[in-house]
Protein backbone atom coordinates (compact mmCIF):
# COMPACT_ATOMS: atom_id res chain seq x y z
CA UNK A 1 0.00 0.00 0.00
CA UNK A 2 2.55 2.60 0.97
CA UNK A 3 4.48 2.02 -2.15
CA UNK A 4 1.66 1.73 -4.89
CA UNK A 5 4.09 2.09 -7.98
CA UNK A 6 6.45 -0.75 -6.82
CA UNK A 7 2.90 -3.09 -6.92
CA UNK A 8 1.55 -1.94 -10.07
CA UNK A 9 5.05 -2.88 -11.20
CA UNK A 10 4.68 -6.27 -9.73
CA UNK A 11 1.22 -6.52 -10.90
CA UNK A 12 2.12 -5.90 -14.46
CA UNK A 13 5.24 -7.45 -15.16
CA UNK A 14 5.15 -10.60 -17.05
CA UNK A 15 7.81 -13.01 -16.32
CA UNK A 16 8.70 -16.83 -18.27
CA UNK A 17 7.76 -19.35 -15.95
CA UNK A 18 8.82 -20.70 -12.61
CA UNK A 19 5.82 -18.48 -11.20
CA UNK A 20 5.91 -20.42 -7.76
CA UNK A 21 9.48 -20.15 -6.13
CA UNK A 22 11.44 -21.46 -3.25
CA UNK A 23 14.52 -20.02 -0.77
CA UNK A 24 16.33 -23.24 -2.04
CA UNK A 25 19.44 -22.24 -3.33
CA UNK A 26 23.18 -24.30 -2.98
CA UNK A 27 23.86 -22.77 -0.02
CA UNK A 28 20.34 -23.75 1.67
CA UNK A 29 20.46 -27.01 1.08
CA UNK A 30 24.05 -27.42 1.95
CA UNK A 31 23.62 -25.63 5.02
CA UNK A 32 20.74 -28.53 5.87
CA UNK A 33 22.35 -31.47 5.21
CA UNK A 34 25.19 -29.83 7.38
CA UNK A 35 22.94 -29.66 10.10
CA UNK A 36 21.54 -32.85 9.59
CA UNK A 37 25.24 -34.32 9.85
CA UNK A 38 25.93 -32.29 13.22
CA UNK A 39 23.95 -35.08 15.34
CA UNK A 40 25.88 -37.97 14.32
CA UNK A 41 29.36 -35.57 14.46
CA UNK A 42 29.05 -34.62 17.72
CA UNK A 43 28.08 -38.24 18.68
CA UNK A 44 31.45 -39.49 17.04
CA UNK A 45 33.21 -36.71 19.30
CA UNK A 46 31.72 -38.08 22.05
CA UNK A 47 32.70 -41.36 21.39
CA UNK A 48 36.50 -40.88 20.31
CA UNK A 49 37.15 -38.05 21.97
CA UNK A 50 38.67 -34.56 21.12
CA UNK A 51 40.86 -35.29 18.34
CA UNK A 52 37.83 -36.53 16.32
CA UNK A 53 36.60 -33.40 16.15
CA UNK A 54 40.28 -32.17 15.06
CA UNK A 55 40.14 -34.78 12.29
CA UNK A 56 36.77 -32.83 11.04
CA UNK A 57 37.38 -29.33 11.73
CA UNK A 58 40.88 -29.88 9.45
CA UNK A 59 38.73 -31.65 6.90
CA UNK A 60 36.64 -29.05 6.40
CA UNK A 61 39.03 -26.49 6.62
CA UNK A 62 41.38 -27.67 4.27
CA UNK A 63 38.57 -28.42 1.32
CA UNK A 64 37.07 -25.15 1.79
CA UNK A 65 40.91 -23.79 1.50
CA UNK A 66 41.81 -26.01 -1.61
CA UNK A 67 38.28 -24.15 -3.26
CA UNK A 68 39.62 -21.45 -2.65
CA UNK A 69 42.80 -21.63 -3.76
CA UNK A 70 42.09 -23.76 -6.46
CA UNK A 71 39.25 -20.75 -7.51
CA UNK A 72 41.52 -17.53 -6.83
CA UNK A 73 44.57 -18.51 -7.89
CA UNK A 74 44.74 -21.67 -10.39
CA UNK A 75 41.75 -20.78 -12.42
CA UNK A 76 40.90 -17.24 -11.07
CA UNK A 77 37.28 -17.02 -11.53
CA UNK A 78 34.86 -16.17 -8.73
CA UNK A 79 35.41 -17.58 -5.47
CA UNK A 80 32.28 -19.66 -4.62
CA UNK A 81 33.20 -20.86 -1.10
CA UNK A 82 30.33 -19.31 0.49
CA UNK A 83 27.66 -21.95 -1.21
CA UNK A 84 29.23 -24.28 1.82
CA UNK A 85 29.51 -27.56 -0.91
CA UNK A 86 33.02 -27.74 -0.13
CA UNK A 87 32.31 -27.37 3.62
CA UNK A 88 30.03 -30.47 3.28
CA UNK A 89 32.55 -32.06 1.23
CA UNK A 90 35.15 -31.69 3.52
CA UNK A 91 32.65 -32.59 6.47
CA UNK A 92 31.39 -36.21 5.16
CA UNK A 93 35.34 -36.85 3.97
CA UNK A 94 36.47 -36.48 7.65
CA UNK A 95 32.61 -38.62 8.99
CA UNK A 96 34.51 -41.10 6.80
CA UNK A 97 37.96 -41.15 8.51
CA UNK A 98 39.00 -43.18 11.48
CA UNK A 99 39.49 -40.71 14.64
CA UNK A 100 43.13 -42.03 15.03
CA UNK A 101 44.66 -41.06 11.31
CA UNK A 102 47.66 -38.50 11.37
CA UNK A 103 46.30 -35.66 10.91
CA UNK A 104 47.82 -34.96 6.81
CA UNK A 105 45.51 -37.49 5.85
CA UNK A 106 42.26 -35.15 6.10
CA UNK A 107 44.51 -32.61 4.67
CA UNK A 108 45.51 -34.78 1.75
CA UNK A 109 41.93 -36.17 1.05
CA UNK A 110 40.08 -32.78 1.28
CA UNK A 111 42.51 -31.49 -1.58
CA UNK A 112 41.82 -34.31 -3.79
CA UNK A 113 38.41 -34.02 -3.29
CA UNK A 114 38.20 -31.11 -4.24
CA UNK A 115 40.54 -30.39 -6.45
CA UNK A 116 40.82 -33.70 -8.40
CA UNK A 117 37.74 -34.81 -8.45
CA UNK A 118 35.11 -31.87 -8.42
CA UNK A 119 37.25 -28.68 -9.88
CA UNK A 120 39.41 -30.69 -12.51
CA UNK A 121 35.76 -31.95 -13.85
CA UNK A 122 34.36 -28.07 -14.26
CA UNK A 123 33.20 -27.58 -10.40
CA UNK A 124 30.19 -27.82 -8.80
CA UNK A 125 27.71 -29.46 -10.74
CA UNK A 126 29.80 -31.34 -12.97
CA UNK A 127 31.69 -33.91 -10.93
CA UNK A 128 30.29 -37.32 -12.13
CA UNK A 129 31.89 -39.01 -8.91
CA UNK A 130 30.89 -37.82 -4.84
CA UNK A 131 33.89 -35.84 -4.46
CA UNK A 132 33.82 -37.34 -0.35
CA UNK A 133 33.83 -40.65 -1.23
CA UNK A 134 36.13 -40.72 -4.38
CA UNK A 135 38.86 -39.04 -1.75
CA UNK A 136 38.06 -41.68 0.76
CA UNK A 137 38.76 -44.29 -1.95
CA UNK A 138 42.02 -42.71 -2.67
CA UNK A 139 42.89 -42.61 1.05
CA UNK A 140 41.95 -46.18 1.26
CA UNK A 141 44.34 -47.61 -1.20
CA UNK A 142 46.74 -45.40 -0.83
CA UNK A 143 47.33 -45.63 3.06
CA UNK A 144 45.51 -48.71 4.22
CA UNK A 145 47.36 -49.00 7.09
CA UNK A 146 46.05 -45.73 8.59
CA UNK A 147 42.37 -45.98 6.84
CA UNK A 148 42.05 -49.50 8.24
CA UNK A 149 42.73 -48.81 11.84
CA UNK A 150 39.86 -47.90 13.84
CA UNK A 151 40.93 -48.11 17.94
CA UNK A 152 39.11 -49.26 20.66
CA UNK A 153 36.06 -47.20 21.98
CA UNK A 154 38.04 -46.59 25.68
CA UNK A 155 41.43 -45.79 24.10
CA UNK A 156 42.89 -41.59 24.82
CA UNK A 157 44.19 -40.71 21.49
CA UNK A 158 46.35 -37.64 21.71
CA UNK A 159 45.11 -34.78 20.20
CA UNK A 160 48.38 -33.49 18.26
CA UNK A 161 50.38 -36.07 17.88
CA UNK A 162 50.52 -39.20 15.36
CA UNK A 163 48.79 -42.19 16.97
CA UNK A 164 51.68 -44.71 17.95
CA UNK A 165 51.85 -48.18 17.83
CA UNK A 166 50.98 -48.76 21.51
CA UNK A 167 47.58 -47.94 21.18
CA UNK A 168 46.18 -51.14 19.96
CA UNK A 169 43.62 -51.27 16.78
CA UNK A 170 40.76 -53.47 16.56
CA UNK A 171 38.46 -54.82 14.13
CA UNK A 172 35.27 -53.13 13.54
CA UNK A 173 31.87 -55.44 13.54
CA UNK A 174 31.79 -55.81 10.02
CA UNK A 175 35.55 -57.10 9.90
CA UNK A 176 34.98 -60.06 12.44
CA UNK A 177 31.91 -60.79 10.28
CA UNK A 178 33.91 -60.59 7.50
CA UNK A 179 36.27 -63.41 9.36
CA UNK A 180 33.53 -65.90 9.80
CA UNK A 181 33.11 -64.46 14.08
CA UNK A 182 30.17 -63.75 15.93
CA UNK A 183 29.59 -59.98 16.04
CA UNK A 184 31.93 -58.30 18.77
CA UNK A 185 28.79 -55.67 19.82
CA UNK A 186 25.27 -56.08 20.33
CA UNK A 187 22.42 -54.85 18.04
CA UNK A 188 21.33 -52.56 20.77
CA UNK A 189 24.77 -51.05 20.68
CA UNK A 190 25.26 -50.83 17.09
CA UNK A 191 21.88 -48.89 16.83
CA UNK A 192 23.03 -46.47 18.98
CA UNK A 193 26.51 -46.18 18.32
CA UNK A 194 28.40 -47.54 20.97
CA UNK A 195 30.67 -49.47 18.68
CA UNK A 196 33.80 -49.18 16.71
CA UNK A 197 34.28 -47.90 13.25
CA UNK A 198 34.38 -44.14 11.17
CA UNK A 199 33.95 -41.24 12.86
CA UNK A 200 30.60 -40.41 11.42
CA UNK A 201 29.32 -43.80 10.65
CA UNK A 202 28.91 -45.50 14.37
CA UNK A 203 25.54 -44.18 15.49
CA UNK A 204 22.50 -45.54 13.07
CA UNK A 205 20.04 -43.92 14.76
CA UNK A 206 21.33 -40.33 14.73
CA UNK A 207 21.98 -40.94 11.26
CA UNK A 208 18.58 -41.93 10.49
CA UNK A 209 17.36 -38.97 12.53
CA UNK A 210 19.48 -36.76 10.40
CA UNK A 211 17.61 -38.90 7.26
CA UNK A 212 14.37 -37.88 8.89
CA UNK A 213 15.00 -33.87 9.16
CA UNK A 214 16.33 -34.27 5.49
CA UNK A 215 13.20 -35.92 4.10
CA UNK A 216 10.89 -33.15 6.08
CA UNK A 217 12.78 -30.18 4.81
CA UNK A 218 12.72 -31.66 1.36
CA UNK A 219 16.36 -31.77 0.68
CA UNK A 220 16.23 -35.58 -0.43
CA UNK A 221 13.88 -37.79 -1.89
CA UNK A 222 12.80 -40.77 -0.31
CA UNK A 223 13.58 -42.98 -3.51
CA UNK A 224 17.43 -43.96 -3.04
CA UNK A 225 17.55 -44.50 0.95
CA UNK A 226 14.76 -46.91 0.99
CA UNK A 227 15.95 -48.97 -2.24
CA UNK A 228 18.77 -48.83 -1.07
CA UNK A 229 18.33 -50.06 2.72
CA UNK A 230 15.73 -52.37 1.41
CA UNK A 231 17.60 -54.29 -1.56
CA UNK A 232 20.38 -54.37 1.19
CA UNK A 233 17.92 -56.07 3.89
CA UNK A 234 16.20 -58.60 1.32
CA UNK A 235 19.92 -59.77 0.06
CA UNK A 236 21.32 -60.38 3.66
CA UNK A 237 17.71 -61.86 5.04
CA UNK A 238 18.44 -64.49 2.10
CA UNK A 239 21.65 -64.87 2.17
CA UNK A 240 22.87 -64.16 5.80
CA UNK A 241 26.30 -62.99 6.44
CA UNK A 242 26.70 -63.88 9.94
CA UNK A 243 27.69 -66.50 11.92
CA UNK A 244 25.55 -68.00 14.89
CA UNK A 245 22.46 -65.64 14.44
CA UNK A 246 19.37 -65.65 13.29
CA UNK A 247 18.23 -64.62 9.82
CA UNK A 248 16.67 -61.61 10.64
CA UNK A 249 19.98 -60.63 13.06
CA UNK A 250 21.98 -60.71 10.39
CA UNK A 251 20.17 -59.10 8.52
CA UNK A 252 20.09 -56.23 11.20
CA UNK A 253 23.76 -56.57 11.80
CA UNK A 254 24.71 -56.09 8.05
CA UNK A 255 22.49 -53.20 8.16
CA UNK A 256 23.72 -51.08 10.99
CA UNK A 257 27.36 -52.04 10.21
CA UNK A 258 30.25 -49.73 8.49
CA UNK A 259 28.92 -46.98 6.57
CA UNK A 260 25.75 -48.13 5.05
CA UNK A 261 23.43 -45.61 6.75
CA UNK A 262 25.61 -43.02 6.18
CA UNK A 263 26.37 -43.84 2.60
CA UNK A 264 22.56 -44.62 2.04
CA UNK A 265 21.63 -41.17 3.69
CA UNK A 266 23.80 -39.12 2.37
CA UNK A 267 26.35 -39.99 0.43
CA UNK A 268 24.34 -41.83 -2.25
CA UNK A 269 21.74 -38.81 -2.15
CA UNK A 270 24.16 -36.20 -3.44
CA UNK A 271 22.34 -33.98 -5.50
CA UNK A 272 25.14 -33.96 -8.46
CA UNK A 273 26.00 -37.61 -8.68
CA UNK A 274 22.34 -39.44 -8.18
CA UNK A 275 19.89 -39.93 -11.10
CA UNK A 276 17.31 -36.79 -11.50
CA UNK A 277 14.20 -39.03 -12.26
CA UNK A 278 12.34 -40.84 -10.12
CA UNK A 279 12.77 -44.38 -11.44
CA UNK A 280 16.14 -43.56 -12.33
CA UNK A 281 16.59 -43.19 -8.05
CA UNK A 282 15.03 -46.59 -7.50
CA UNK A 283 17.19 -48.32 -10.42
CA UNK A 284 20.35 -46.49 -8.44
CA UNK A 285 19.40 -47.46 -5.33
CA UNK A 286 18.76 -51.31 -6.39
CA UNK A 287 22.30 -50.93 -8.00
CA UNK A 288 24.03 -49.57 -4.98
CA UNK A 289 22.52 -52.07 -2.72
CA UNK A 290 22.93 -55.45 -4.42
CA UNK A 291 26.86 -54.00 -5.50
CA UNK A 292 27.03 -53.62 -1.93
CA UNK A 293 26.04 -57.12 -0.79
CA UNK A 294 28.17 -58.37 -3.68
CA UNK A 295 31.20 -56.22 -2.04
CA UNK A 296 30.60 -57.69 1.54
CA UNK A 297 29.65 -61.13 0.18
CA UNK A 298 32.71 -61.52 -2.01
CA UNK A 299 34.97 -58.66 -1.94
CA UNK A 300 38.70 -58.36 -0.45
CA UNK A 301 37.55 -55.68 1.89
CA UNK A 302 34.99 -55.80 4.24
CA UNK A 303 33.43 -52.62 3.73
CA UNK A 304 31.67 -51.89 0.20
CA UNK A 305 29.36 -49.32 0.33
CA UNK A 306 31.65 -46.31 -0.86
CA UNK A 307 32.46 -48.37 -3.89
CA UNK A 308 29.32 -49.31 -4.36
CA UNK A 309 28.31 -45.93 -4.19
CA UNK A 310 30.94 -44.51 -6.89
CA UNK A 311 30.57 -47.52 -9.39
CA UNK A 312 26.77 -46.60 -9.60
CA UNK A 313 27.70 -42.83 -9.44
CA UNK A 314 29.84 -43.23 -12.61
CA UNK A 315 26.48 -45.07 -14.65
CA UNK A 316 24.14 -42.08 -13.40
CA UNK A 317 24.48 -40.53 -17.13
CA UNK A 318 23.17 -44.20 -18.65
CA UNK A 319 20.73 -44.74 -15.86
CA UNK A 320 19.27 -41.04 -16.58
CA UNK A 321 19.01 -41.58 -19.90
CA UNK A 322 17.11 -45.19 -20.56
CA UNK A 323 14.61 -43.61 -17.45
CA UNK A 324 13.80 -39.95 -19.58
CA UNK A 325 10.14 -38.85 -19.20
CA UNK A 326 8.06 -39.41 -21.95
CA UNK A 327 7.34 -35.91 -23.77
CA UNK A 328 3.00 -35.14 -22.39
CA UNK A 329 0.97 -36.00 -25.41
CA UNK A 330 3.54 -37.60 -27.39
CA UNK A 331 2.04 -41.56 -26.46
CA UNK A 332 1.00 -43.37 -29.49
CA UNK A 333 2.24 -41.38 -31.74
CA UNK A 334 4.30 -43.29 -33.24
CA UNK A 335 2.13 -46.23 -33.83
CA UNK A 336 -0.23 -43.43 -35.79
CA UNK A 337 2.55 -42.44 -38.17
CA UNK A 338 3.31 -45.85 -38.63
CA UNK B 1 58.28 -32.04 -44.35
CA UNK B 2 61.49 -32.72 -46.50
CA UNK B 3 63.05 -29.09 -45.42
CA UNK B 4 63.31 -29.86 -41.98
CA UNK B 5 66.00 -29.56 -40.79
CA UNK B 6 67.55 -32.17 -37.85
CA UNK B 7 66.55 -30.42 -34.86
CA UNK B 8 62.75 -28.74 -35.81
CA UNK B 9 62.35 -32.94 -37.06
CA UNK B 10 63.38 -33.69 -33.08
CA UNK B 11 61.76 -31.04 -31.63
CA UNK B 12 58.35 -31.67 -33.65
CA UNK B 13 58.50 -35.97 -32.49
CA UNK B 14 59.41 -34.85 -28.67
CA UNK B 15 57.37 -31.81 -27.79
CA UNK B 16 54.37 -30.27 -30.94
CA UNK B 17 53.59 -34.38 -31.32
CA UNK B 18 54.55 -35.65 -28.36
CA UNK B 19 53.13 -39.44 -29.31
CA UNK B 20 51.92 -39.98 -25.82
CA UNK B 21 50.74 -36.52 -24.97
CA UNK B 22 49.75 -35.34 -28.18
CA UNK B 23 48.92 -38.18 -29.96
CA UNK B 24 47.61 -40.47 -27.41
CA UNK B 25 49.29 -43.60 -29.12
CA UNK B 26 51.09 -46.13 -27.11
CA UNK B 27 48.77 -45.84 -24.03
CA UNK B 28 49.71 -49.74 -23.09
CA UNK B 29 52.97 -49.45 -22.28
CA UNK B 30 52.32 -45.78 -21.04
CA UNK B 31 49.66 -47.32 -18.07
CA UNK B 32 51.03 -50.05 -17.36
CA UNK B 33 55.05 -49.73 -16.98
CA UNK B 34 55.09 -46.35 -15.83
CA UNK B 35 55.58 -47.44 -12.16
CA UNK B 36 59.45 -47.10 -12.03
CA UNK B 37 61.34 -45.21 -13.86
CA UNK B 38 64.14 -47.70 -14.59
CA UNK B 39 61.63 -49.46 -16.46
CA UNK B 40 60.41 -46.06 -18.48
CA UNK B 41 64.12 -46.06 -19.54
CA UNK B 42 64.28 -49.59 -20.74
CA UNK B 43 60.87 -49.54 -22.51
CA UNK B 44 61.20 -46.36 -24.32
CA UNK B 45 64.82 -47.32 -25.11
CA UNK B 46 63.90 -50.66 -26.63
CA UNK B 47 60.66 -48.74 -28.48
CA UNK B 48 63.35 -46.41 -30.24
CA UNK B 49 65.52 -49.00 -31.15
CA UNK B 50 62.59 -51.07 -33.23
CA UNK B 51 61.49 -47.97 -34.15
CA UNK B 52 64.76 -46.13 -35.67
CA UNK B 53 65.25 -50.06 -37.38
CA UNK B 54 61.99 -50.43 -38.85
CA UNK B 55 61.49 -46.83 -40.19
CA UNK B 56 64.90 -47.31 -42.07
CA UNK B 57 63.86 -51.25 -43.41
CA UNK B 58 60.36 -49.83 -44.27
CA UNK B 59 61.44 -46.77 -46.28
CA UNK B 60 64.45 -48.86 -48.05
CA UNK B 61 61.55 -51.03 -49.04
CA UNK B 62 59.08 -48.70 -49.96
CA UNK B 63 58.39 -49.24 -53.86
CA UNK B 64 59.19 -52.27 -53.05
CA UNK B 65 56.02 -53.59 -50.89
CA UNK B 66 52.78 -53.96 -52.32
CA UNK B 67 50.37 -51.16 -51.32
CA UNK B 68 47.44 -54.24 -50.38
CA UNK B 69 49.37 -56.20 -47.79
CA UNK B 70 51.60 -52.77 -46.32
CA UNK B 71 50.48 -53.77 -42.87
CA UNK B 72 51.23 -56.86 -43.08
CA UNK B 73 54.79 -56.76 -44.21
CA UNK B 74 55.09 -53.78 -41.77
CA UNK B 75 54.54 -55.91 -39.19
CA UNK B 76 56.58 -58.90 -39.78
CA UNK B 77 59.54 -56.22 -40.31
CA UNK B 78 58.59 -54.78 -36.85
CA UNK B 79 58.70 -58.02 -35.18
CA UNK B 80 61.31 -59.22 -36.09
CA UNK B 81 63.22 -56.06 -34.84
CA UNK B 82 61.15 -56.81 -31.91
CA UNK B 83 62.58 -60.48 -31.24
CA UNK B 84 65.98 -59.14 -32.16
CA UNK B 85 65.78 -56.72 -29.52
CA UNK B 86 63.83 -59.18 -27.14
CA UNK B 87 66.84 -61.94 -27.35
CA UNK B 88 69.59 -58.84 -26.52
CA UNK B 89 67.98 -57.70 -23.99
CA UNK B 90 67.13 -61.24 -22.54
CA UNK B 91 70.99 -61.93 -22.43
CA UNK B 92 72.53 -58.60 -21.47
CA UNK B 93 69.81 -56.87 -19.36
CA UNK B 94 67.96 -60.07 -17.52
CA UNK B 95 66.78 -58.45 -15.07
CA UNK B 96 65.21 -55.48 -16.85
CA UNK B 97 63.75 -57.95 -19.45
CA UNK B 98 61.94 -59.67 -16.47
CA UNK B 99 60.39 -56.32 -15.43
CA UNK B 100 59.04 -55.28 -18.73
CA UNK B 101 57.55 -58.87 -19.07
CA UNK B 102 55.21 -59.24 -21.68
CA UNK B 103 55.24 -55.03 -22.68
CA UNK B 104 58.11 -55.73 -24.74
CA UNK B 105 56.79 -58.36 -26.91
CA UNK B 106 53.89 -56.09 -27.35
CA UNK B 107 55.82 -53.43 -28.82
CA UNK B 108 54.73 -55.58 -32.12
CA UNK B 109 51.34 -54.34 -32.26
CA UNK B 110 52.60 -50.97 -30.64
CA UNK B 111 50.51 -48.36 -32.68
CA UNK B 112 53.52 -45.86 -32.23
CA UNK B 113 55.43 -47.53 -34.74
CA UNK B 114 53.14 -48.55 -36.96
CA UNK B 115 51.94 -45.07 -37.02
CA UNK B 116 55.37 -43.90 -38.17
CA UNK B 117 55.49 -46.64 -40.54
CA UNK B 118 52.30 -45.78 -42.21
CA UNK B 119 52.24 -41.73 -42.01
CA UNK B 120 55.89 -41.22 -42.58
CA UNK B 121 58.67 -44.04 -43.23
CA UNK B 122 56.65 -45.61 -46.47
CA UNK B 123 56.22 -42.01 -48.26
CA UNK B 124 59.95 -40.52 -46.85
CA UNK B 125 63.75 -41.53 -47.89
CA UNK B 126 65.82 -43.37 -45.50
CA UNK B 127 67.73 -40.62 -43.86
CA UNK B 128 64.76 -38.70 -42.66
CA UNK B 129 63.05 -41.74 -41.75
CA UNK B 130 65.95 -42.59 -39.56
CA UNK B 131 65.73 -38.95 -37.57
CA UNK B 132 61.87 -39.46 -37.75
CA UNK B 133 62.29 -42.42 -35.87
CA UNK B 134 64.84 -41.45 -33.55
CA UNK B 135 62.32 -38.34 -32.77
CA UNK B 136 59.10 -40.11 -32.09
CA UNK B 137 60.92 -43.16 -30.26
CA UNK B 138 62.86 -39.91 -27.85
CA UNK B 139 59.37 -38.01 -27.48
CA UNK B 140 58.21 -41.63 -26.22
CA UNK B 141 60.41 -42.48 -23.74
CA UNK B 142 60.42 -38.46 -22.58
CA UNK B 143 57.01 -39.09 -22.08
CA UNK B 144 57.59 -42.23 -20.60
CA UNK B 145 59.89 -41.08 -18.21
CA UNK B 146 57.65 -37.80 -17.37
CA UNK B 147 54.52 -40.38 -16.08
CA UNK B 148 57.08 -42.68 -14.20
CA UNK B 149 59.73 -39.87 -12.44
CA UNK B 150 55.65 -38.72 -11.00
CA UNK B 151 54.56 -42.30 -9.94
CA UNK B 152 57.51 -43.47 -8.69
CA UNK B 153 58.09 -40.29 -6.57
CA UNK B 154 54.61 -39.94 -5.50
CA UNK B 155 53.60 -43.87 -5.30
CA UNK B 156 56.40 -45.51 -4.07
CA UNK B 157 58.99 -42.71 -2.63
CA UNK B 158 61.83 -43.54 -4.48
CA UNK B 159 63.73 -41.97 -7.40
CA UNK B 160 65.72 -44.75 -9.67
CA UNK B 161 65.07 -47.07 -6.96
CA UNK B 162 67.00 -44.68 -4.25
CA UNK B 163 64.16 -43.92 -1.43
CA UNK B 164 63.73 -40.59 -1.03
CA UNK B 165 61.20 -40.21 1.99
CA UNK B 166 63.66 -39.90 4.49
CA UNK B 167 61.79 -41.15 7.35
CA UNK B 168 58.99 -38.25 6.96
CA UNK B 169 56.66 -38.86 3.56
CA UNK B 170 54.80 -41.98 3.45
CA UNK B 171 53.88 -42.85 -0.17
CA UNK B 172 50.49 -42.83 -2.12
CA UNK B 173 49.88 -46.32 -3.12
CA UNK B 174 47.61 -46.12 -5.53
CA UNK B 175 49.48 -43.63 -7.60
CA UNK B 176 51.84 -46.78 -8.21
CA UNK B 177 48.31 -48.98 -8.99
CA UNK B 178 46.49 -48.60 -12.53
CA UNK B 179 44.12 -46.34 -11.06
CA UNK B 180 46.67 -43.33 -10.41
CA UNK B 181 48.04 -44.18 -14.19
CA UNK B 182 44.48 -42.95 -14.94
CA UNK B 183 44.56 -40.05 -13.17
CA UNK B 184 48.37 -39.06 -13.42
CA UNK B 185 48.08 -39.15 -17.55
CA UNK B 186 45.03 -37.42 -17.56
CA UNK B 187 46.19 -34.50 -15.15
CA UNK B 188 49.35 -34.46 -17.48
CA UNK B 189 47.25 -34.72 -20.84
CA UNK B 190 45.14 -31.69 -19.85
CA UNK B 191 48.52 -29.75 -18.74
CA UNK B 192 49.83 -30.26 -22.18
CA UNK B 193 46.64 -28.79 -23.99
CA UNK B 194 46.24 -26.29 -22.00
CA UNK B 195 49.74 -24.94 -22.48
CA UNK B 196 49.53 -25.51 -25.99
CA UNK B 197 46.13 -23.78 -26.29
CA UNK B 198 47.69 -20.39 -24.27
CA UNK B 199 50.33 -20.86 -27.06
CA UNK B 200 48.52 -21.21 -29.87
CA UNK B 201 45.90 -18.62 -28.58
CA UNK B 202 48.86 -15.75 -28.49
CA UNK B 203 50.38 -16.95 -31.84
CA UNK B 204 46.78 -16.08 -33.02
CA UNK B 205 45.69 -12.71 -31.40
CA UNK B 206 49.85 -11.76 -32.69
CA UNK B 207 48.61 -11.94 -36.14
CA UNK B 208 44.87 -10.96 -35.77
CA UNK B 209 45.86 -7.77 -34.20
CA UNK B 210 48.56 -5.05 -33.53
CA UNK B 211 47.97 -4.76 -30.06
CA UNK B 212 50.95 -6.63 -28.06
CA UNK B 213 49.57 -10.00 -27.54
CA UNK B 214 50.52 -9.65 -23.46
CA UNK B 215 48.24 -6.81 -23.03
CA UNK B 216 45.60 -7.72 -24.93
CA UNK B 217 45.64 -11.12 -22.39
CA UNK B 218 45.60 -8.58 -19.53
CA UNK B 219 42.49 -7.22 -20.04
CA UNK B 220 40.51 -10.54 -20.97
Amino acid sequence: MQDTKFNEAALLTVEPSPHIKRRASIRWSMLEVIIALIPACAFGVYIFGWRALFVLLISVASAVLSEFVYQKFIIKKRVMISDCSAALTGLLLGMNLPASVPLWLPVVGSAFAIIIVKQLFGGIGRNFLNPALAARAFLFFSWPAHMGKYVGLGAKLPLFANVGEDIQASATVLAGIKEGGTPSASLLDMFFGKCDGTIGEISALLLLVGGIYLLIRGIISWHIPVTYLGTCAVMFFIFPQVAGVSRLDAMLYELLSGGLMLGAIFMATDYVTCPITKWGRVIFGVGCGLLTFFFRCFGANAEGVSFAILIMNSLVWYIDFATKPRIFGTKGVKKRAS
Amino acid sequence: MKKDGFFSQLKRGILDENPVFVQLLGMCPTLALTTLVSNAIGMGLAATAVLVCSNLLISLLRHIIPKQVRIAAYIVIISGFVTAVELIMKAYLFDLYQSLGIFLSLIVVNCIILARAEAYASKNKPLPSIVDGIATGLGFTFALIVMAAIREVIGSGTILGYDITFGVYEPAMMIAQPAGAFITLGIIIAAVQKIKNSVEDKKRLKRLSHVEPKERGDKE
